[in-house]
């Protein structure tokens, strides 16, 4: 049988899926421990118990000076700023997508302004958000807008547009109107979309958060990451990143299995590709 | 007064003449195949009728007024793909146009409205064998059925013209002809006008009560685009002898042949 027929079946592809992991995890238990022999102190591998330590110092006991879960407060501090700032980029998205992807005159009007706007590298302007928004929650979450939602806006647009053209005409010999083609036509074809293109800006969407929590804040994921980086606090740091990973996989995973659970019909001829 | 009055029609893409001097009185009640090579305006003929074109000089009137230039609930349409709404199911999608009809604001309907709609559209699913599928996707039906939904959608708005634009091109020939037998009964139960355009000149021969034959007169060999088409035979239903067809079979393919030569020599 030729390799491009071989199609792994179900307990083998999970074992296969997993071998990288362990392969990984393997390397770098043999790396640290190398390390550590050499040199009990040494900080930049850090061994599975210390970081094991760690994770129990933050989030298990009460931090002395503020009586808080540090790992649990810095989770909620960024997850919080995630959630508004991808919501509002969605919102706009989903509105300002469905409008200029329907009615041409809009799409006169704000398309090349979405689309200069959106090659404006938003970190440039992170300074601007600083002084303009001050240092507290609302430059990190305009940054994350700023970063996202003009790309999500011209995806949508897009993918409004993508919609075959034969659905408008048919619209209107169903009596339609332009309000009813976006109500009832586009805006349900779009929200399966817009789950997707959710689920392509949400890199970005950590990129932005994590790097504004580096520059100004006083908890959050990335503040805590930079903050013990003074300390070569690998134990710290990499059950951090390992955490992020995690946050940002189940809300991927999440996203995928709410489209699917919701709207079957746009799933149904994709099976076969997932 | 006829139903529909084409008077002197022409259409222009910038260089190029798709129709010229086409003259054509429709009454209410005929079935109409539009025939003819591609590239020789019947689906742009379609498309003026349907609202999505404009003609660019002529009239085309329907009960002696200029049609709408926009698409309307008065003519319905079936295409050859893209017919009807992934995101609805059978019913919802047959639905759909009454509900627009009813509510302005949100396009849905309850209570007693909304089962009379319901109704409505199971009776006419039913006419077009569709009962047993009420609540499946679009997705979940095969080609034939789906194109079924797509005619029983157009037939609950009581359209005075319905559009057929190839619509089983892409069905098997079998299925096809199932369809056929569909399609001559719902004209004559819901009295229908019907303009169908097709590739297949027997399909255009065995279908209908008017066959349009849709072909150019002038070729240029130098400037194919120069002269457009224009309706060559009119032939009312007792004129579908073999011999007829034959002619009509000869003359649409030596233009179809100049066309492809002609397209492929200015590709090139």
């Amino acid at each position: 049988m030729r390799l491009m027929n071989l199609r792994p079946q179900r307990p083998l592809a999970v074992l296969l899926a997993l071998l990288p992991f362990i392969a990984l995890l393997l390397l770098y238990m043999t790396a640290s421990d190398a390390r550590l022999a050499e040199n009990p102190n040494d900080k930049l591998l850090p061994s599975m118990q210390s970081m094991v330590d760690a994770v129990q110092r933050l989030a298990f006991e009460e931090d002395r000076r503020s009586g808080e879960y540090i790992f649990w407060s810095d989770t909620a501090a960024s997850l919080q700023r995630l959630l508004i700032g991808i919501g509002i980029s969605a919102s706009m998205a989903l509105l300002a997508g469905v409008l200029l992807g329907t009615l041409p005159l809009a799409r006169a009007v704000a398309g090349p302004v979405v689309a200069v706007v959106s090659m404006v590298p938003p970190l440039a302007i992170l300074p601007i958000l600083f002084i303009v928004f001050g240092l507290g929650e609302l430059s990190k979450v305009v940054l994350i807008v700023i970063g996202t939602a003009p790309v999500m806006i011209r995806d949508m647009t897009q993918r409004v547009l993508d919609l075959p053209p034969e659905q408008a005409i048919k619209l209107q010999t169903l009596g339609g109107s332009s309000w009813h083609l976006m109500l009832r036509v586009v805006l349900p074809q779009v929200l399966p979309r817009l789950l997707s293109v959710i689920r392509l800006c949400l890199g970005s969407a950590w990129l932005f958060l994590i790097a504004a929590e580096a520059i100004a804040a006083t908890e959050g994921l990335g503040y805590r990451i930079f903050l013990v980086r003074r300390y070569l606090s690998m134990d710290v740091i990499l059950p951090y990143v390992l955490w992020i990973t995690l946050l940002a996989w189940v809300m991927d995973l999440g996203l995928r299995k709410t489209s699917q659970l919701m709207f079957p019909w746009f799933h149904a001829g994709q099976e076969r590709n997932a | 007064m006829s139903l529909i009055e084409v008077r002197q029609l022409w259409k222009r893409y910038g260089d190029t003449v798709v129709l010229e001097k086409l003259n054509l009185n429709v009454e209410a009640g005929e079935f109409c195949t539009l025939v003819g090579t591609s590239g020789c305006g019947k689906t742009t003929f379609l498309r003026m009728l349907l609202g999505d074109e404009q003609p660019s000089s002529g009239e085309l009137l329907m009960d002696g007024k200029p049609m709408p230039r926009e698409p309307g609930p008065e003519r319905g349409i079936v295409f050859q793909r893209y017919s009807v709404f992934p995101h609805l199911s059978v019913l919802r999608n047959v639905m759909l146009g009454p509900e627009l009809q009813q509510s302005r604001f949100l396009g849905r309907t309850w209570g007693a409205g909304r089962k009379a709609i319901r109704e409505a559209a199971e009776h006419i699913l039913t006419q077009v064998g569709l009962q047993h599928v009420l609540h499946k996707y679009p997705s979940e039906l095969s080609g034939g059925m789906q194109q079924r939904l797509a005619i029983a959608q157009a037939l609950i708005m009581k359209p005075r013209v319905l559009l057929l634009d190839e619509p089983f091109g892409a069905l098997d020939p079998g299925i096809r002809a199932d369809m056929h037998e569909l399609v001559l009964r719902l004209w004559e139960e819901n009295h229908l006008t019907v303009f169908m355009v097709t590739h297949d000149l027997k399909e255009g021969f065995s279908l209908g009560t008017r066959l349009l034959v849709f072909d150019k007169v002038r070729l240029d060999p130098q400037v194919p685009g120069a002269y457009g088409a224009t309706i060559t035979f009119d032939l009312p239903i007792g004129r579908r002898d073999t011999d007829t067809l034959s002619r009509v079979t000869r003359s649409v393919q030596a233009t179809g042949q100049f066309l492809s030569e002609k397209t492929v020599k200015g590709a090139v």
